[in-house]
């Protein structure tokens, strides 16, 4: 246990309830109930959840971007649980979130230069403005995006240089432990693999922790050692991905791997039901 | 050997804004009763192309050459009156997102008995007859209820299933599902496309599946075209596609496909030559995303 | 790989410049800032001079004109041209400044509401809600009353009533971009809650902003306009707009000219803000400017 990166304790988060003096008597709806999660050093671990599984509020939850009710969060053996703001900060450059949709968390009206040079800067990686341009033009150049990029605007680039530029910006501040919250959903097949080999090499050459959260899990198979499977703000099944791929234990995880269509023809994919679908979550009712 | 239902023959469109091609001769039929995956990359072309056989072509595309054939009449040479009147009765649209194709101002029953009271007729008391069977066929276990509520409290599966309910409504004869699945978990994914695929078969109708995804492809469609930058890269069988396909790009874009069952799988991206050779087969200097 | 030309200050400004809507309507509007910053030398005569014997003569070009007077003259012999170019004075003044009171004021409250929530949100939404059920007219004139007439009165009355309408306007854009996935990715890397409200936010929140000045500097003209027709404004020697409106309005048979001139004026620069302010908008914002 001591040699892991991450650890988080029997996380519960609710939502709902109201932070300030005038929201109190809401109806709080717990998403994240009694969540156990353990990252090593230098692991990719995955977390795979459906909508609403919890999974967007267990990343925030992890970086210390929304307050957990109850458990404690230990980072390189330091509770952070309830860090204040300030003290977190040095702690921050380590630990860095990739985000899905690039169009909303690069700043549409800061130029690419800004949005990769800034963070650098502010936690010192680099010494001074060139310092940090030459790191980003390095970075740049082993992410195949070329220095132009640096004088645009988000939007003025194409979804997958987007993307790169999202994990440009994160793997200059050398943290030791990222998440990337549904980073390739949304991508095409082959721009998809491209974010994930660049990824694995980045992952490789910085030694990082990661956590991959996916609804898709053929993309974690891709990339993860171990997984984690969230559903309605609980784990219900975790171990090393063969295992739980060759082998699930819970219904929930092979309901999963069964509704996923692979690209050969299974005539009895959509033939009767298997007893784990049955078992597993109907839409019907809301 | 009946004629196709559906036949686009070498139709080309450009962008009325700066002359790009979006497709460039696109031909293929889809059959009496047969599933057509059509399939691509994001700007291959296929919404494009949906588009086209809905009538539904923005302003700024404009075709340049070629037709599409439905029942033999050619839908772009149509004046509107009785092309909607075609379109209306006879195809129909499984929508991409569930979340937005419903007014979020109307009931249900409402927007599930649109079709029927305007081109059959009916009235209130029929059409909610028909608006209840056609829940049913869909598998909504409380079709009372879901017929008063309104989109947002139902979940975006059942609203899928409205959506279907409502796209065969009319006994179309053609449905074009435009990625009625990608906004969807993938359990519920696969209750749709089982849904998809037995209202289907029952009713007859042929369906062009629009998709990015192979796997999707591999278990719903009979046939299968691959598009890329608007031209037809290669058009099979869904089995001899995915076996044993011929040209690179289509071996390329399975090789990159992640699986669950391969754990190298998904890393492989397509090869920038054989992007580099598709655009000279095109015509056009290489340019790589 | 197709990555767009360079772009800088320099091509900054002149997409602005290129902006058919920023050349007319800043063109005008430059054009009046000169002539009211030259009013003493460029009107012809002095526009509280009176001369009974040339009064109520019309504009040049109808039967009765006289040389010199170039919208002719009021029943009192004063030059409608001359008076015009003073009076553009007092309506540019109140505009500019009124109008920037009015946004810095509205828009730092709007922010700090929007991001902090709370009962920072609180205070400043119940403030809001109070204030905009005051009816303005009635404030304005409890201002004149206690502070005295004056172009200063004028321009507090209007940031007083108007700074509502900002506040509300950037407190939900805020708010709304505080949601934004950039603000999530700004406070992982641990920037404080003032630097992004400030350096990442705000320059999201500018363009409606910038929207929202340029509409209140037309208002503003015509709160002054109102507020001067019926006499609560500036001191009525000085020559404004709302007042030659008022003055026009009751001699309007025999000198259309008198109520006419200061109208059009009116009626131009407002529209020249207005369009000012939407050419702006689009070449200034870089996600606009494709």
């Amino acid at each position: 246990m001591t040699g892991d990166l991450l650890t988080a304790r029997n996380i519960e988060v609710s939502f709902g309830g109201g932070r300030g003096v005038f929201d109190l008597g809401k109806h709080a709806v717990k998403v994240l109930q009694g969540v156990t999660i353990r990252i090593g050093r230098g692991e990719t671990v995955g977390i795979v959840g459906e909508s609403g599984s919890g999974k967007t509020t267990l990343a925030r939850a992890l970086l210390r971007l929304i307050d957990v009710d109850s458990g404690t969060i230990l980072f390189d053996g330091l509770d952070i649980t309830k860090l204040s703001e300030p003290a977190m900060r040095p702690i921050r450059r380590r630990m860095q979130l990739m985000f899905q949709d690039p169009m909303a968390s690069l700043n549409p009206r800061r130029t690419v230069r800004r949005i990769v040079l800034e963070p650098m800067l502010f936690h010192r990686v680099a010494a001074n403005e060139a310092d940090a341009e030459a790191r980003a033009r390095t970075i740049f150049g082993r992410f195949n995006l070329p220095s132009a990029c640096l004088d645009r605007y988000p939007h003025e680039l194409s979804g997958g240089q987007r993307q790169r530029v999202g994990i440009a910006r994160v793997a200059l501040l050398a943290p030791d432990f990222v998440l990337a919250d549904e980073i390739v959903s949304g991508l095409d097949v082959s721009t998809q693999a491209q974010v994930l080999n660049l990824l694995k090499g980045l992952s490789r050459d910085l030694g990082l922790s990661m956590a991959f959260i996916s609804h898709d899990l053929s993309v974690i198979r891709a990339v993860c050692d171990r997984v984690y499977v969230l559903r309605s703000g609980r784990i219900v099944e975790e171990g090393p991905c063969e295992q739980v791929f060759a082998a699930p234990k819970d219904a929930y995880t092979s309901a999963l791997l069964d509704a996923i269509p692979l690209p050969k023809i299974d005539p009895n994919w959509l033939g009767p039901t298997t007893r784990a679908e049955r078992v597993g979550e109907v839409d019907g009712a809301k | 050997m009946t004629a196709p239902i559906l036949a686009l023959s070498n139709l080309s469109a450009i962008s009325d804004r700066d002359q790009a091609p979006i497709l460039r001769g696109v031909s293929f039929d889809v059959k009496r009763g047969e599933t057509l995956g059509l399939v691509g990359e994001s700007g291959a072309g296929k919404s494009t192309i949906a588009k086209a056989v809905l009538g539904i072509l923005p302003r700024t595309v404009r075709v340049t050459s070629g037709e599409v054939r439905f029942e033999g009449a050619d839908l772009l040479k149509m004046k509107a009156g009785p092309l909607r009147r075609l379109i209306g009765e006879r195809i129909a649209l499984i929508p991409q997102d569930p979340m937005t194709a419903l007014n979020p101002a109307r009931r249900i029953e409402a927007q599930l008995t649109d079709g029927p009271r305007l081109w059959r007729g009916v009235n209130a008391k029929e059409a909610r007859a028909l608006a209840l069977k056609l829940l049913d066929e869909v598998h909504i276990r409380d079709p009372n209820r879901v017929l008063r509520s309104f989109p947002h409290e139902l979940s975006g599966g059942m609203r899928q299933r409205v959506l279907i309910a409502s796209a065969f409504a009319l006994e179309p004869r053609l449905i074009i599902a435009d990625e009625p699945t990608t906004a969807l978990d993938v359990t519920v994914q696969k209750q749709i496309l089982r849904l998809i695929r037995n209202l289907q078969s029952a009713h007859g109708t042929s369906v062009v599946f629009v998709t990015h995804d192979l796997g999707v492809v591999a278990q719903i469609c009979d046939h299968v075209t691959l598009l890329f930058a608007g031209r037809v890269i290669e058009s099979g069988s869904t089995s001899q596609l995915l076996d044993r396909p011929k040209h690179p790009y289509t071996r390329a874009l399975l090789d990159a496909c992640p699986r669950y069952d391969r754990p190298n799988a998904g890393l492989r991206p397509i090869p920038e030559a054989v992007i580099a050779d598709l655009y000279a087969e095109l015509g056009q200097s290489g340019a790589s995303r | 790989m197709s990555v767009p030309g360079p772009r800088g200050i320099g091509k900054t400004l002149r997409a602005c410049v290129g902006d058919p809507k920023v050349v007319v309507g800043g063109g005008f509007i430059l054009f009046l800032l000169i002539l009211a910053l030259c009013a003493p030398g460029l009107a012809p005569k002095d526009p509280l001079e009176q001369d009974l014997i040339l009064g109520v003569t019309p504009p040049h070009g109808f039967a009765g004109a006289e040389p010199g007077y170039l919208l002719g003259t009021d029943d009192l012999g004063r030059d409608v041209f001359s008076r015009l170019i003073w009076g553009s004075r007092i309506a540019l003044t109140v505009a500019f400044v009124a109008a920037s009171l009015a946004a810095v004021l509205g828009a730092a409250l709007g922010l700090l509401a929007g991001w902090y929530r709370g009962w920072v949100d609180a205070l400043i939404s119940r403030l809001v809600e109070v204030w905009m059920a005051f009816p303005p007219v009635l404030l304005s004139i409890l201002l004149v009353a206690v502070v005295g007439a004056g172009v200063g009165s004028v321009i507090a009355a209007i940031v007083i009533i108007d700074w509502t309408r900002f506040c509300r306007v950037v407190r939900a854009e805020t708010m709304g971009q505080a949601k934004s996935d950039y603000v999530a990715a700004a406070r992982s890397i641990g920037f404080s809650q003032m630097r992004i409200l400030v350096r990442e936010i705000l320059p999201n929140v500018m363009p409606i902003l910038i929207a929202l000045i340029s509409l209140e500097m037309g208002i503003a003209v015509i709160v002054e306009a109102i507020l001067s027709f019926v006499g609560l404004s500036v001191s009525s020697d000085v020559p404004t707009w709302g007042g030659m409106i008022a003055q026009g309005r009751q001699m309007l048979h025999q000198g259309w000219w008198v109520l006419a001139a200061p109208l059009i004026a009116l009626f131009l620069t407002v529209l020249a803000f207005n369009l000012l302010g939407e050419g702006l908008r689009r070449s200034l914002d870089p996600v606009m400017r494709r």
